[in-house]
This record gives structure tokens, C-alpha cells and sequence, in this order.
């Protein structure tokens, strides 16, 4: 769902920008409090990961494709105000190197992919899951799905509300707002059911390190025991 | 004490998702869909895609994921190229990221770098 430049007018650009920008400077202070420096390889690697498994392109019928967003899984792994810089550095990387969503859109595609499709994702997952647990699999397979689903949605309502104030094309915001939706109810579906299947098999086996599930302080002694146990082997 | 058996340690989960990513970057991607995306596929039946413009970037060595672009011979070589190019730049600009933003706080707690 990468705007490319052109599709949304210089106000409405330069407004995201400058919401994204304020976004990932809340999120470098929140992401300290997250992350540890144990952690931060996961960090680093849930970026890398991000950025690979959106090459991959499915097909979701009607001569359409979707791919991946990440945001949830990033989310649910290393906690929310990682997941944005996350995404930010996935996004920027993306359109400078790769041509992949355009440069006066970055701002654009900061604001909805790393920071609406993350606060959604995390909104959902912290519903289903509303506290430090170990949830049954099923239920973080269900927090996992509705984080997925929804943040794609969030993504596409974002880009509708965008094209409605500031679409450079004048054509029913209304139109353009069921449409998005409507594709991105397929796609988002795909998003969620590969999110739990990550989140599931790293929960598998190391169910400490998913942030979604031991949300900082108190599992960080759990951790912490287990990589004492590391390194005396 | 509440101790959890690990099956797998920390630093195997990090490799074995950069491993994944490499093959996804790398070969998996190879296999993609090349039909547009959801937007893309919105703002050409909606009417919008021809206002997209091109990148400034647009001819950049690794445009479209293809090392010199994707209109001469050999596509498939350089396509697995600029997958593994990105993976490259992705692990030093996320590894480096993280690692500057979780080592500056251990500088912060320190007393002898305090100046507040």
C-alpha cells in the first residue's frame, strides 16, 4: 500500500510528515523502555524480516496482489513504539534505495503504515489480550488475526481519509474510501493469519520474547534467568 | 523460582529469522505476484493512477528490486542481487539503529555521563 508521489497534494503530505515525525520522536523514547540491549538483535532482525517478507507479493484473486505489512507482527514481537521505528526504517530504506512508495509521500506512508497500522494493531491485540500472560494458543492465534486485520484496514482508512483531503485527482472520496476497503479486506485477512503464524512459532519457542505477551518489567526477570541459564551451558 | 526452560536461545530465534529473510528476500520474492497491489489496483479502477508520478529516485541502481533495472538481460540474477543488497542495508541500518537507541540509554543511566 505504498503512495507513490503524486496521488496526494503538498499540505496534506507535509501535515503526515509532520505527524510522523512527532510519532517516531515519542516512539525513540518509548522504544527505550521496550527494548533492552539483549533485545535489540530481535528489534533489528523483526525489521529485516519486515522489509523481506514484503518483496513477497501474493495474489488475492482479481488480478490483484497484497502483500505483507508487518506492522502488527513488529507490534506484537518487540512491542509497539519499536514496531514504529521498525517500520520507519523499513519505509525509508524502501523509498530511497528501491524506489518503493515515493519520497514526498515518506511522510505519507510513515504515518499510516508505522504508526496507524501499529497503534491500531496493538490497540486490538491488547484488547484480546488485555494484560502480561501466557494466553492459550488459540487465543493469541485470535489477538494475533484481529491485529493483523484491523491494521491493514486502519492503513487503507488512512489513505482514504488522505485522498479525501488532499487527493490530487477529483474523484469521490466516497468511492475511493469502499474500494480501499473493500480490496484490503482480503489482503488483510492474508495479513493476520501470517502474523499468527509468526507470532505463534516464535511464541512456540520462546514465548519470554514475544513483547506481546510479556509487556517489559515483570517477564524481564524470566528472561534474564534464561539467559543466565545461556550462558552457564 | 519461576524458571522457564528455553528450547531455543535467543541469538538461534535472530538467526533463524534472518536466514528466513534472506530466502524470502532472495528466492521467494523471485515467485511474487506482479499484479498491482491493493492501492495500485484501486487507482486504476477508480481512475487515479495516472497522477502517480515517478520517484526522484526512480533510477537508482536497485529500482523496482532489480540491480540496473529490470529491462535488460539477466533479470532473474539481479533481482536475488538487490533482495540480498536489501537485506545488507536493512541489517546494518536496524541492527545499527537499535543497538545506538538501547546502547545511548545505558550512557544516560550512567552517572559518570550525566550533565543534567
Amino acid at each position: 500500500m505504498h503512495i507513490p508521489d503524486g496521488f496526494i497534494d503538498a499540505p496534506v503530505s507535509i501535515a503526515a510528515g509532520a505527524l510522523a515525525i512527532g510519532a517516531v520522536a515519542l516512539s525513540v523514547k518509548g522504544a527505550r523502555r521496550e527494548l533492552t540491549e539483549t533485545s535489540a538483535p530481535l528489534a533489528g532482525m523483526t525489521a529485516v524480516f519486515v522489509f523481506a517478507a514484503q518483496m513477497v507479493n501474493f495474489p488475492v484473486g482479481a488480478g490483484t496482489s497484497g502483500h505483507l505489512i508487518g506492522a502488527a507482527l513488529a507490534a506484537i514481537l518487540i512491542g509497539p513504539y519499536a514496531a514504529v521505528l521498525a517500520m520507519t526504517m523499513v519505509l525509508v530504506v524502501q523509498a530511497i534505495a528501491f524506489a518503493d512508495g515515493g519520497l514526498s509521500a515518506l511522510g505519507l506512508n510513515v504515518f499510516n503504515l508505522a504508526v496507524v497500522a501499529v497503534v491500531a494493531a496493538w490497540l486490538v491485540f491488547i484488547a484480546v489480550i488485555p494484560a502480561s500472560a501466557r494466553p492459550s494458543p488459540r487465543r493469541l492465534w485470535l489477538a494475533a488475526v484481529a491485529a493483523g486485520f484491523i491494521s491493514v484496514l486502519a492503513a487503507a482508512g488512512a489513505f482514504a481519509l488522505e485522498f479525501a483531503l488532499g487527493g490530487t485527482a477529483p474523484l469521490s472520496a466516497g468511492t475511493v474510501t469502499a474500494a480501499m476497503l473493500g480490496v484490503h479486506t482480503v489482503i488483510g485477512a492474508a495479513e493476520g493469519v501470517i502474523t499468527a503464524l509468526v507470532v505463534g512459532a516464535v511464541a512456540a519457542v520462546r514465548p519470554d520474547l514475544v513483547f506481546g505477551l510479556h509487556r517489559g518489567e515483570p517477564a524481564e526477570a524470566i528472561a534474564a534467568d534464561i539467559d543466565a541459564a545461556e550462558v552457564s551451558r | 523460582v519461576n524458571r522457564v526452560q528455553p528450547r531455543w536461545n535467543r541469538g538461534t530465534v535472530v538467526v533463524i529469522g534472518m536466514v528466513l529473510a534472506v530466502v524470502l528476500a532472495g528466492i521467494v520474492a523471485l515467485f511474487a505476484s506482479t499484479s498491482p497491489d491493493g492501492l495500485e489496483r484501486v487507482a486504476e479502477d477508480v481512475g487515479f493512477a495516472d497522477t502517480a508520478t515517478d520517484s526522484a529516485v526512480a533510477d537508482s541502481p536497485l529500482a523496482d528490486y532489480v540491480v540496473g533495472g529490470e529491462d535488460t538481460d539477466g533479470a532473474t540474477w539481479r533481482s536475488v542481487l538487490a533482495g540480498i543488497a536489501g537485506v545488507l542495508i536493512m541489517t546494518g541500518v536496524a541492527f545499527g539503529g537499535f543497538w545506538a537507541l538501547t546502547r545511548r540509554r545505558r550512557e544516560v543511566q550512567s552517572p559518570a555521563h550525566s550533565n543534567r
